[in-house]
């Protein structure tokens, strides 16, 4: 389909404003929150209704269009990179809160509604939306639940999958599903409400999603605790889930992080510790005192230099903000960073952070680690100069072998932030190719023609109806239409 | 004997000859007899078997504890039952990793009791002892504790599985967290053997709490009185493991669960007591978990159903239940339920298939329209045959179809047991 047909068809069903086709704008869309991978679309559209992205999808179906769904744009893989010649559908005017239902403890949202607005709609009643990934300022629900997101208090309240209990689905032949049961449990069939949340937007486009929300705990403790190294933090952290504690939360920072996030937030971190923990726990009063009690004790046992109780609900706040703000807080310390989202079993954290601390050596590059460490669920962000020949590439080697040291303790690619463009290399690494090929009957089942996000996840697309065998291009790959396979 | 163009000896070169035995009635499936039962010893072996099935076109019925094999329709055709029973090995369990995996057809009470060494569980606890973990996912099988701990699809953290073809692939890890590809352990939890054999399964652990106890309401009242108990106790800031129901003519009971260390467990116990206070009378609180089996009983002619409807309407499923029955002239139903999660079972009994039928039906009517679903667990093969046991399809059997097509592309595995006759 001609250009020029194409954008008055895509009006003809979104009005004007609804699609952005001149370059300069277009190219505000090129990235995701993984700025290395750069695409322009053919062409951005911003439906406002399940029936707009229905009308929207069926034509990419009819005239074989690639098309990439966006939230707000904040992953960190690459997922919603655009297609080259290709369609970006962007939900986030797509952003109302459609039904807060506190007996049943759900929440019905469009895609485009905001993390934290979730929360907010129901904190009067005293509930609130578990997930909070560190983007939940800005990040959309649609995206959450593409990349199944997790956030610092999943440890206890499981990730975004745990929560979502029904999608409105425009399937990538146009047509219409909903998947799980809304507010009532265990639909019959197969759970394919679980197969779609965190399938990065590559089994069709969520239109409007019901959430599950919780009962706001009686108490909330928050602690700070400094320790000579990671060793030590590390130490407390099996220590405590040891003793059967289950705590909200458990963060590490190392010195790295710490010196950045100090220069940018200046939360008053335990100086001269060589790691911070932020603990919380939550739950009926009289039982998170005395386990607080416990915490403290255990910290103390594993050579805690500085343990610091946040007297109120502003200080927890701002160590809450000092463990959010550290990604942004690298700029403090170094020209670019790139993230890993690794995943280790807690038992082999140390081991994997002493080999990280080799690798940094041997690269001459600064390893900064921020981690959820109650899940082993790290953060190592590589620190680097772009403007330093060769120093980027050297940054991405160094971030692939910590990947793999992490596979190689037993590991996963990625915890919380999803496969994307950036790691599928490394799925091979991870999966046999039945495994992949197993994954992609699914894809067959959904988008047999392959048009929802193209060339994300799997390192080789698998065609569907066609026997596993020998590499064969993608026709959208001999069309020149799709890069990246 | 031959069935199809399989003879024992193929199935016995794969297995071992001891691992093969021609079916016994017991073995029938709704009445379905297969001809063979076999008992792989390990994935390899499964995957075997299972090229020969997919070559011949034998169907075949995954199996672990055979302690739901009422569930589901009867299967169009049965050749093969595929045992686990011989798979039963933990294959890793750490427990500074709250993680372990195992093969299928190690039973869940042995599991359970292993993992209480380190003062661990998983967080699954359905009514029947002999279940193997195979049939806990590939049934979606739960109890009490899904009010806080979730189902299978919450726990479940990898599978290694076995396609029709022989395929052996994995999915997930064994790790927590982890989001890496598509999460093929949700698809396979609760499909009923229809997508695969569930040769492995990997879970995340929680700890055993060190102190239960089980608080008891007779509620004064009928079902509006015991709604407003159970959405009394949602409603605390006291975590409660599990709430259950039992509503029968002459008692109905609210059954708390609640769980905690030394220091944290009066003060639930008070809070839950004093909740519950203003809805019925408080039997003295029982030390440990007294919840009791979560099934109604029934006998061999009645119906039982499971009604999944949204938890606040909790009121509004009991009166509809108590209706239907009542105008068609049945005994008064045995209702338990998971009050609070919106799952009640029901035990139909008195009046003739015709009667149930149409107590079914109009549940069904009501139920759907509120996105909620109306499942025959146990009956008849008669009223199974009329009534259905799934329940009307909804606007994703479509894709459903399809997912079963591209994953069981013989239609052998289980054909027909599921909804829409998948």
């Amino acid at each position: 389909m001609e250009r020029s047909r194409l954008i008055s068809s895509m009006q003809d069903i979104l009005g004007e404003e609804g699609v952005i086709h001149e370059h300069e704008q277009l190219r505000t869309y090129e990235c995701d929150g993984l700025m290395e991978y750069r695409v322009i679309p053919d062409l951005v559209v911003l439906p406002e209704s399940a029936e707009q992205v229905q009308n929207v999808v069926k034509l990419c179906y009819e005239e074989g269009i690639p098309f990439v769904a966006r939230g707000s744009g904040t992953g960190l893989s690459g997922g919603a990179l655009p297609v080259k010649s290709g369609l970006l559908i962007v939900m986030s005017r797509m952003k109302k809160v459609l039904e807060v239902d506190i007996p049943n403890r759900r929440v019905v949202v469009e895609p485009g509604v905001i993390n934290v607005w979730v929360s907010q709609a129901v904190a009067d009643e005293g509930y609130y939306y578990a997930p909070d990934p560190a983007s939940q300022i800005v990040s959309s629900i649609g995206g959450n639940l593409s990349e199944n997101s997790g956030g610092v208090h999943c440890l206890k309240y499981g990730f975004t999958t745990n929560h979502v209990m029904e999608v409105e689905v425009v399937l990538p032949d146009g047509s219409v599903a909903h998947l799980g049961g809304g507010k009532a449990p265990d639909a019959p069939g197969y759970d394919l409400l679980g197969a779609f949340v965190g399938a990065e937007g590559t089994l069709g486009i969520a239109t409007k999603v019901v959430l599950n929300i919780a009962r706001a705990p009686e108490s909330v403790r928050t602690l700070l605790a400094g320790f000579d190294d990671t060793e030590g933090a590390g130490g407390a952290v099996s220590g405590i889930i040891g003793e059967g504690i289950v705590p909200a939360a458990i963060e590490m920072m190392d010195s790295l992080t710490m010196e950045a996030v100090e220069a940018a937030v200046h939360p008053g971190l335990p100086e001269d510790a060589g790691a911070t923990l932020v603990i919380e726990l939550d739950g009926p009063e009289a039982e998170v005192e005395s386990q607080f009690e416990r915490v403290l004790k255990i910290c103390e046992d594993n050579g805690a230099t500085e343990l610091r109780v946040a007297e109120d609900d502003e200080e927890r706040a701002l160590f809450w903000k000092a463990r959010k703000a550290a990604f942004g807080a690298m700029g403090r310390i170094s020209n670019d960073y790139y993230v890993q989202d690794s995943v280790v079993p807690r038992t082999e954290l140390s081991s994997v952070l002493h080999k990280i601390n080799e690798l940094s050596e041997h690269y001459g590059l600064r390893v900064a680690n921020v981690f959820h460490a109650g899940d082993g669920n790290l953060h190592p962000l590589v620190l680097y100069d772009n403007a330093a020949e060769g120093e980027a590439d050297k940054a991405h080697d160094l971030a692939g072998d910590i990947v793999m040291a992490c596979l190689e303790a037993g590991g996963s690619l990625t915890g919380e932030h999803g496969i994307g463009l950036d790691k599928k290399k490394y799925m091979p690494k991870m999966f046999t190719d039945e495994d992949m090929e197993t994954m992609q009957l699914l894809r067959c089942a959904f988008d047999p023609h392959q048009i929802a996000n193209p060339g994300k996840i799997f390192p080789t697309p698998r065609l569907c109806g066609e026997r596993p065998g020998p590499f064969k291009m993608h026709p959208l790959q001999k069309a020149g239409i799709v890069e990246n396979f | 004997m031959d069935t199809k163009n399989v003879s024992i000896e193929s199935l016995q070169n794969i297995v071992g000859e001891e691992n093969v035995r021609e079916a016994r009635a017991e073995d029938a499936v709704e009445g379905v007899e297969p001809s063979f039962v076999v008992e792989p010893g390990s994935i390899e072996e499964i995957s075997e078997v299972m090229k020969l099935a997919h070559e011949e076109g034998l169907a075949v019925a995954p199996r672990g504890g055979g302690t739901k094999t009422y569930l589901g329709n009867p299967p169009r055709e049965l050749d093969l039952i595929l045992s686990t029973v011989r798979m039963n090995e933990i294959i890793e369990y750490v427990p500074g990793d709250q993680i372990v995996r195992v093969q299928a057809g190690i039973k869940i009470s042995d599991l359970q009791e292993k993992l209480g060494e380190s003062s661990q569980m998983l967080a699954i606890d359905p009514p029947e002892d002999e279940a193997t973990i195979g049939g806990v996912v590939a049934t979606n099988a739960s109890g009490p504790r899904r009010y806080s701990y979730g189902t299978v699809r919450d726990l479940i953290i990898g599978v290694r599985i076995v396609l029709s073809d022989g395929t052996i692939a994995k999915a997930g890890s064994k790790v927590v967290k982890n989001v890496a590809g598509y999460d093929l352990s949700k698809l396979f939890t609760g499909s009923l053997g229809t997508l695969g054999v569930i040769a492995e399964a990997n879970f995340r652990l929680h700890p055993i709490r060190d102190v239960s106890r089980t608080v008891v309401a007779e509620i004064e009242g009928g079902p509006e009185e015991v709604y407003a108990a159970v959405s009394a106790v949602v409603r605390t800031q006291a975590e409660p493991t599990a709430i259950e129901l039992r509503y029968d003519e002459d008692e109905k009971l609210v059954s708390v669960l609640v769980e905690s260390i030394e220091g944290g467990i009066d003060a639930k116990v008070e809070t839950i007591s004093y909740v519950l206070g203003s809805h019925g009378e408080i039997r003295d609180p029982q030390d440990g978990d007294q919840l009791g089996v979560g099934l109604p009983d029934v006998e061999e002619d009645d119906a039982l159903l499971k009604v999944s409807a949204p938890p606040a309407d909790l009121a509004a499923v009991l009166d509809s239940v108590l209706g239907a029955a009542e105008r068609r002239g049945l005994n008064h139903p045995k209702i338990t339920g998971h009050a609070g999660t919106g799952v009640t079972f029901v035990g139909l009994s008195g009046g003739d298939v015709g009667a149930k039928d149409e107590v079914i039906d109009e549940l069904r009517e009501i139920w759907s329209r509120h996105g909620g679903s109306v499942v025959l667990l146990g009956a008849t093969a008669e009223l199974k045959e009329k009534a259905g046991v799934w329940g009307p399809p909804r606007d994703d059997m479509g894709l459903m179809g399809r997912v079963k097509d591209k994953f069981d592309n013989r239609g052998i595995m289980n054909p027909g047991r599921f909804v829409g006759g998948i």
